[in-house]
């Protein structure tokens, strides 16, 4: 961390606590691992969440998700948007974390840019997508069928790694847009935004449990991201065929949804469509008679 | 025990079919009702109304003498620095508490109602709740609000609740009696329509939402229903019937809006505490605020009305 | 259930005090001009006209009268707008967009004040259902901007160009966003003439608009009367003619456009059947039957002016409706307890009350609440007709005031049967607990809008239009966006 120059303010440091159920505690396990920027100094210490963290999470992302998806479609969208106009407050701090982590200000600014604008492509989404994707069944028998989205529930994610804050938002945005809730593990290597993105979170409206972001490794907690029961969607980002393959085994004990995100290339506009909030709804088919 | 004293199934009403009430539009007219915005000499008259109409509670297992003597000062004067109060209706306590009641209130005339029929369960024998019922009107109870048996209700045994309110009736004689319907444990609207109308062909003289022990307790939707019953019945048969919403009205403002949805559904012949109540303990000292607030423009404080 | 001598009495006893809405923090400017190419402009011509508040009689704005003249620079601002404003990225045109409805949500009281001084509607209404109405309209559409491609599978889109839209006096916020929200989220620019009686919130729009730095040219609002909208529908650049008004002018409109190549929509009158069976709710069809008619003055081209009760249980719901009636309260709009506000104006005062006079003559039975009215301003008290028939003028002309026809049915025929004997076909609505008979009945009235167990509910989701000579074209929801579109194969 920066020494003050002589004369001038020392800056006050951040703590990177984690995001569950609308609070930030610390991660239970009291473990931690050190951000260095590529010159070797410190940026911060970052929890080293553990099962229990995601535990609790869960708990909370459950509790919070039939409120969640009882909100009519038109506050989802409009809490989406919150969510954009304080991220563009915040825009500043968002570079400056971006590039503290080592990338370049033109692209980080090109990030948090487009990371705004996807919140709002996704909030624009909320009472469009059943349009959409429903329909009504012409039947050959006097019923009316017809068939509707529902949220699938709670969905475990693990973000991208290598697009700290534009990949966790246009993972996480679709999701919740939808209804779901979710308990996300940020990027190993960028964990810094998603901290931030939590505070975010916190000032748009989000009810608390909706998003819970946990920082920590990968390696350790990926096994109770795949395999927790009360997990309805898990959501597995970059990573190689092994983890893969071994996500999709501890997904089967409930035969949990599994989507595979790789090879994306987040700041593409091809990259935001409303197949990703499809990828977290359920269909359901309704019949009735038509008669007197 | 033998019910053949009592015309048992003369007046029950058909059942069979359950009537039909929406709750999406009985929640849209509610919404309707919370938007009137009662203002000036129309809010100071509803207040006072309010007062004249609680019921003033207390039914705790850890009541006693001296918390009973209490509640009945409290009735008794509400807020001696405001001259020209109503008095609240009636003070509503358990049937061992009914003597203490009578004691501490001679002299005044305010109404001793009690609670009886194993309040608030409801769970015990006819005999139970008979003996019940006539230790409190023995002890000096002007009013009884008793319980119907929900399970007997929901397990669709219709006569039975029907023969039990019947008879609790002949054992009040001239005491009034409310029949707590339990609101809460009855599921949909429809339900709520339904019992209403079985416990008013059964002789309630008032039918009333809640015991106050469970959650949800009174709310507008199931009171407008109750309304509504109470208007057809009405105008079916001539006779009135009252109405006491019990449970989770604390705030003036909500009370206000009872009065509203009362006066736009029955009229003026219902607007007297003969016809409605409110049963509560808090919602007294709500309402003494804000006809303070009223009297002189400033917010209050809970510090200068006494909590009894 | 038998008709009781005992009586309700809703009249005497507890009243409410008056609950004035204040409005010391509203503007409303003694003079308007026309919003043209981001700036408001006097009239070529020089020529103004009032605004007057209905429940007072007294005149609240002078606002610009604009003439061909004005219609042809208003156009040609449109037209110039067009190109950058189509080809902006969609997701930009989006963001202006969400613009307006943030605006229009913080400004949401001064414009729910202003629309019930200008037009008569009680600010209840426009508070609670208008404004945030509107505001959601605009929310809805600026999502659509940059997603169109979703909307029409096997089509790519393109925008008209111009629309020149024409919007009437009984929700002037309202309409005006059912309009300008998807003509610009589909790329296109406006030219816009609200009623006129009813000018002022667009006039406030238009300076939202303006705030919000939506590139000039793109909306443009201009007031005026009937020969403003002649001029606009028959101007040569103009794309595309949108109306919402009386089914008269959208006859003269249609007849205008023949031989052009512009596309239009009409959104026209109605006299929807509100059909309520033996086996409904009773208590909350009653009240659907006053959301259907007494509210808004009964100024909605979907009220729900004919009520058709099956005859078993047409005594209690006459009843119950009566009693109904007697607690409605007609007086100021400003005041948040009333239900009924004024009539627009005195012509369409005048229209109502030949109506009562003809219902009378031709042997029907009037009933009316007895609410007091004020001195000043125009009023009509809720009405109802029985003893009236499909063959009654009341029956079957739409009177676009708190009027309502009834009659009785015995069968699910019958009740179809009359629903559909009537040119209009905007909308309908069925009562009953049974559901197979309510998809039926949806089957088979010929309305564009059909609500079971509801009444005159709005969602910018939901499209709404007509059938028949209530209209063709559809607005709200995906359906909404063909208006202002141009499919092309792929």
């Amino acid at each position: 961390m920066a020494t003050a120059a002589e004369g001038k303010r020392l800056a006050v440091a951040k703590t990177y606590k984690i995001y569950i159920d609308g609070k930030f505690p610390r991660t239970e396990s009291g473990r931690y691992f050190v951000l260095e920027d590529k010159k070797g100094a410190v940026i911060a210490n970052i929890c080293r969440g553990s099962r229990k963290d995601f535990r609790n999470a869960m708990v909370a992302a459950r509790a919070a998700q039939g409120g969640w998806a009882k909100f009519s479609a038109y506050l989802r969208g409009q809490i989406l948007y919150r969510i954009a106009e304080m991220l563009e407050g915040r825009r500043e701090q968002f570079i400056a974390e971006l590039v503290l982590q080592g990338v370049s200000a033109r692209a980080a600014e090109k990030e948090v840019d487009t990371s705004i604008d996807r919140l709002i492509y996704f909030a624009g989404w909320a009472d469009k997508y059943q349009q959409v994707f429903s329909s009504v069944n012409p039947v050959s028998s006097s019923h009316f069928n017809f068939s509707v989205l529902e949220p699938t529930g709670v969905v475990s994610m693990l973000a991208p790694e290598t697009s700290g804050l534009l990949g966790l938002i246009s993972n996480i945005a679709p999701t919740i847009v939808g209804g779901n809730t979710c308990v996300v593990l940020a990027s190993e290597s960028l964990p810094l935004c998603a901290i931030s993105f939590a505070e975010v979170l916190h000032a748009s409206d989000v009810p608390a449990g909706v998003v819970n972001i946990l920082t920590g490794f990968r390696s350790e907690l990926i096994e109770h991201f795949a395999s927790h029961m009360d997990v309805n969607a898990v959501i597995f980002c970059d990573g190689d065929k092994e983890t893969a393959k071994a996500v999709q085994e501890a997904a089967s004990i409930n035969i949990k949804h599994v989507i595979r995100r790789t090879d994306t290339d987040w700041s593409d506009q091809s990259a935001q469509h409303p197949y990703l909030v499809r990828d977290t709804q359920e269909v359901k088919t309704i019949w009735h008679p038509i008669g007197t | 025990m033998s019910l053949s004293a009592v015309p048992v199934t003369a007046n029950l009403p058909d059942l069979s079919r359950v009537p039909v009430v929406d709750e999406v539009g009985v929640n849209e007219r509610v919404a309707r009702f919370q938007s009137r915005s009662i203002k000036a000499d129309s809010k100071v008259e509803a207040l006072k109304l309010i007062l004249s109409m609680i019921d003033l509670t207390t039914l705790e297992g850890q009541d006693t003498a001296g918390k009973v003597r209490q509640l009945c000062q409290k009735a008794i004067h509400l807020h001696d620095a405001m001259p020209d109060l109503p008095h609240v209706a009636a003070v509503c306590v358990y049937p061992t508490m009914v003597g203490i009641a009578k004691d501490t209130l001679k002299g005044h005339d305010i109404n001793i109602a009690s609670v009886a029929t194993a309040f608030p369960s409801g769970q015990a024998s006819l005999s139970v709740k008979l003996d019940d019922t006539r230790m409190a009107v023995d002890a000096g109870a002007t009013e009884i609000d008793m319980v119907i048996s929900r399970g007997a209700f929901l397990a669709g045994n219709y006569a039975l609740v029907f023969d039990e309110i019947v008879a609790i009736k002949e054992a009040c004689g001239d005491t009034h009696l409310k029949v707590i319907l339990e609101t809460g444990e009855l599921g949909t609207l429809d339900r709520v329509r339904q019992a209403s109308d079985l416990a008013m062909h059964a002789g309630a003289d008032f039918i009333k939402t809640s015991t106050g022990k469970i959650q949800p307790a009174a709310t507008m939707q199931v009171t407008l229903v109750m309304l509504q019953a109470i208007r057809d019945y009405y105008y079916a048969t001539g006779r009135m019937v009252g109405m006491k919403p019990a449970g989770g009205i604390s705030k003036a403002k909500l009370a206000v809006h009872y009065l509203v949805m009362l006066r736009e559904t029955l009229g003026n012949a219902w607007m007297t505490p003969e016809w409605f109540r409110f049963g509560a303990s808090s919602l007294a000292n709500d309402v003494l605020m804000q006809l303070r607030k009223q009297a002189t423009g400033v917010y209050q404080s809970a510090d200068y009305f006494s909590k009894d | 259930m038998a008709i009781p001598d005992n009586k309700l009495a809703f009249n005497d006893g507890w009243q409410y005090s008056p609950a004035p809405e204040s409005i010391d923090h509203i503007k409303v400017n003694k003079k308007y001009e026309l919003f043209i190419g981001g700036d408001f402009v006097a009239p070529v011509e020089g020529k103004y006209f009032d605004t007057i508040n209905p429940a007072t009689e007294e005149k609240l704005s002078s606002v610009g009268l604009a003439s061909t003249a004005d219609v042809d620079k208003a156009v040609k601002a449109a037209r110039k707008a067009f190109g950058p404003w189509s080809r902006l990225k969609a997701a930009e045109r989006g963001k202006y967009i969400y613009r307006i409805a943030r605006m229009l949500q913080e400004r949401s009281r001064e414009f729910a004040a202003i629309e019930s001084l200008d037009g008569g509607k009680p600010i209840r209404e426009s508070r609670d259902v208008d404004i945030p109405l509107a505001a959601a309209h605009f929310f809805y559409y600026a999502g659509w901007a940059d997603k169109l491609e979703y909307a029409f599978p096997g089509r790519s889109v393109r925008p008209l160009g111009v629309a020149g839209q024409i919007i009437p006096w009984n929700f002037p916020m309202l309409m005006a966003s059912w309009k300008i929200a998807p003509a610009l989220a589909c790329g296109n620019t406006v030219v816009l003439k609200p009623a006129e009686t009813t000018p002022l919130t667009a006039l406030k729009l238009a300076e939202v608009i303006a705030d919000a730095g939506l590139p000039p040219g793109v909306v443009n609002i201009i007031t005026g009367a009937g020969d403003t909208g002649a001029a606009m529908v028959n101007h040569p650049d103009v794309d595309k003619v949108a109306f919402t008004g009386s089914t008269d002018v959208g006859r003269i409109i249609q007849k205008s456009l023949a031989g052009t190549n512009k596309k239009y929509t009409l959104e026209l009158g109605g006299k929807a059947a509100n059909i309520i069976f033996a086996d409904a709710a009773i208590d909350q069809a009653v009240e659907g039957i006053v959301n259907g008619i007494f509210f808004n003055q009964g100024h909605v081209c979907c009220a729900g002016s004919r009520l058709l009760v099956q005859e078993s249980v047409a005594d209690e719901v006459v009843q119950k409706l009566k009693d109904r009636m007697e607690t409605l309260i007609v007086g100021d709009p400003l005041d948040k307890n009333t239900d009924i506000g004024a009539i627009n104006s005195p012509e369409q005062l005048a229209t109502i009350e030949s109506y009562l006079a003809i219902g009378q003559d031709e042997g029907g039975e009037m009933f009316q609440s007895s609410c007091p009215v004020p001195d000043q301003g125009y009023w009509c008290r809720p009405t109802i007709f029985t003893g009236v028939s499909q063959s009654n003028r009341v029956v079957q002309d739409e009177i676009f005031g708190p009027v309502l026809a009834i009659q009785t049915f015995r069968t699910f025929d019958e009740a179809v049967s009359k629903a559909n004997n009537t040119p209009y076909g905007l909308s309908g609505g069925i009562w009953t607990d049974k559901g197979a008979k309510i998809f039926k009945m949806t089957q088979s009235i010929r309305a564009g809008v059909i609500w079971a167990n509801t009444f005159n509910k709005f969602d910018p989701t939901s499209p709404f239009g007509g059938y028949k000579e209530s209209g063709v074209g559809r607005e709200g929801g995906l359906h909404g966006l063909d208006a202002y579109l141009k499919l092309e194969a792929q």
